[in-house]
């Protein structure tokens, strides 16, 4: 049983996302999780003040319901299949994120410091957090799912090209700007 | 019943997110510090069985369920849109500790905080639609 209610080896999860990703493409869709950010403006209406969001996303649909399935699916992994995940971070990361003020570091599942004490600062970082990902995502035309699964699978070049920007922009917010904000 | 295959797959998407990591800040943090192999080996091993299913689907001309030929449309090229988009993207990603699928698993894990990342994202991706003739491409 430790080995459904622990943590997944990466040779267990990252085969069965290709999976999805290849079941999804014999469907006759593709693998993109940050479109539905658009469809779910263009639903909102964002389409009658701006035409990027003019489409008709109804035939999105499906993609909505895959989301509704990834919402459903961390229920029941963290609720079904898990007796309090603690990923086994690395001793020297650990350190790091210990010097940081995060003591959630190897008793949760991620840093409560973050996610669960609602002040003004945390608020402000994830919703920057997140119009970052919904701007950039956009901009890219894809996030981890279209460009470093999917493209990547079909040695699109600029999909390395994105993947690389996001690197960029993880490697700068972990080393430059994390020790100005925490 | 169409509908139910798409639910299903977003079921076990979520789980093996949650469940392998990719949806722990922690786990991103350890990536974008080089101190694991979990993270890499996570994304080169999807690839690695992304990558063999794609070239036979493309060598065999594979049709999809439907029976129409599956085809894969080239993502148009360029470098600005995908190095800058990318950017913001990784920024974002490093900061919330996870991508867009992720962001759902977790709202489903009951981290709620996740709708305010979720309010952002729609901000962010309105903002861009906005923005989009200004920008290079």
């Amino acid at each position: 049983m430790e080995a459904i209610y622990g943590t997944w080896p990466w040779y267990v999860g990252g085969p069965l996302v290709a999976l999805i990703m290849l079941a999804l493409i014999k469907l006759g869709k593709t693998f993109g999780f940050s479109s539905n950010f658009r469809t779910l403006c263009s639903a909102l209406g964002a389409g009658k003040s701006c035409d990027f969001f003019d489409f008709d996303w109804k035939a999105q649909r499906w993609n909505l319901l895959f989301l509704l399935g990834t919402v459903f699916g961390g229920a029941l992994a963290a609720y079904g299949l898990s007796d309090h995940q603690v990923p086994p971070i690395a001793e020297n990361t650990i350190g790091i994120l210990k010097s940081y003020g995060f003591d959630s570091v190897g008793k949760a599942y991620l840093p409560t410091e973050l996610f669960f004490e609602m002040d003004l600062k945390n608020v402000l970082l994830l919703l920057i957090g997140g119009i970052f990902v919904g701007f950039g995502t956009r901009y890219a035309g894809g996030c981890t799912s279209g460009h470093a699964i999917t493209g990547l699978s079909e040695l699109q070049w600029p999909s390395l090209v994105a993947v690389i920007g996001f690197f960029i922009g993880g490697l700068l917010m972990v080393h430059v700007f994390f020790p100005l904000i925490f | 019943m169409r509908k139910l295959v798409f639910i299903l797959l977003g079921i076990l998407f979520g789980v093996v997110m949650y469940k392998a990591e990719a949806a722990s800040w922690f786990r991103i943090f350890e990536m974008f510090n080089f101190q694991s192999f979990h993270m890499y080996g996570f994304i080169g091993s999807a690839l690695v069985v992304g990558l063999l299913g794609v070239q036979y689907m493309q060598r065999n001309k594979s049709k999809d369920v439907d029976g129409k030929e599956i085809v894969f449309h080239p993502k148009v090229k360029s470098i600005p849109r995908y190095l800058i988009g990318g950017i913001f993207f990784g920024l974002g990603w490093a900061l919330v500790g996870a991508c867009p699928g992720p962001i759902f698993a977790l709202l489903g894990a009951g981290v709620y905080a996740m709708l305010i990342v979720i309010v952002g994202a729609l901000l962010g991706t309105y903002l861009y639609g906005v923005l989009r003739k200004y920008l290079p491409h």
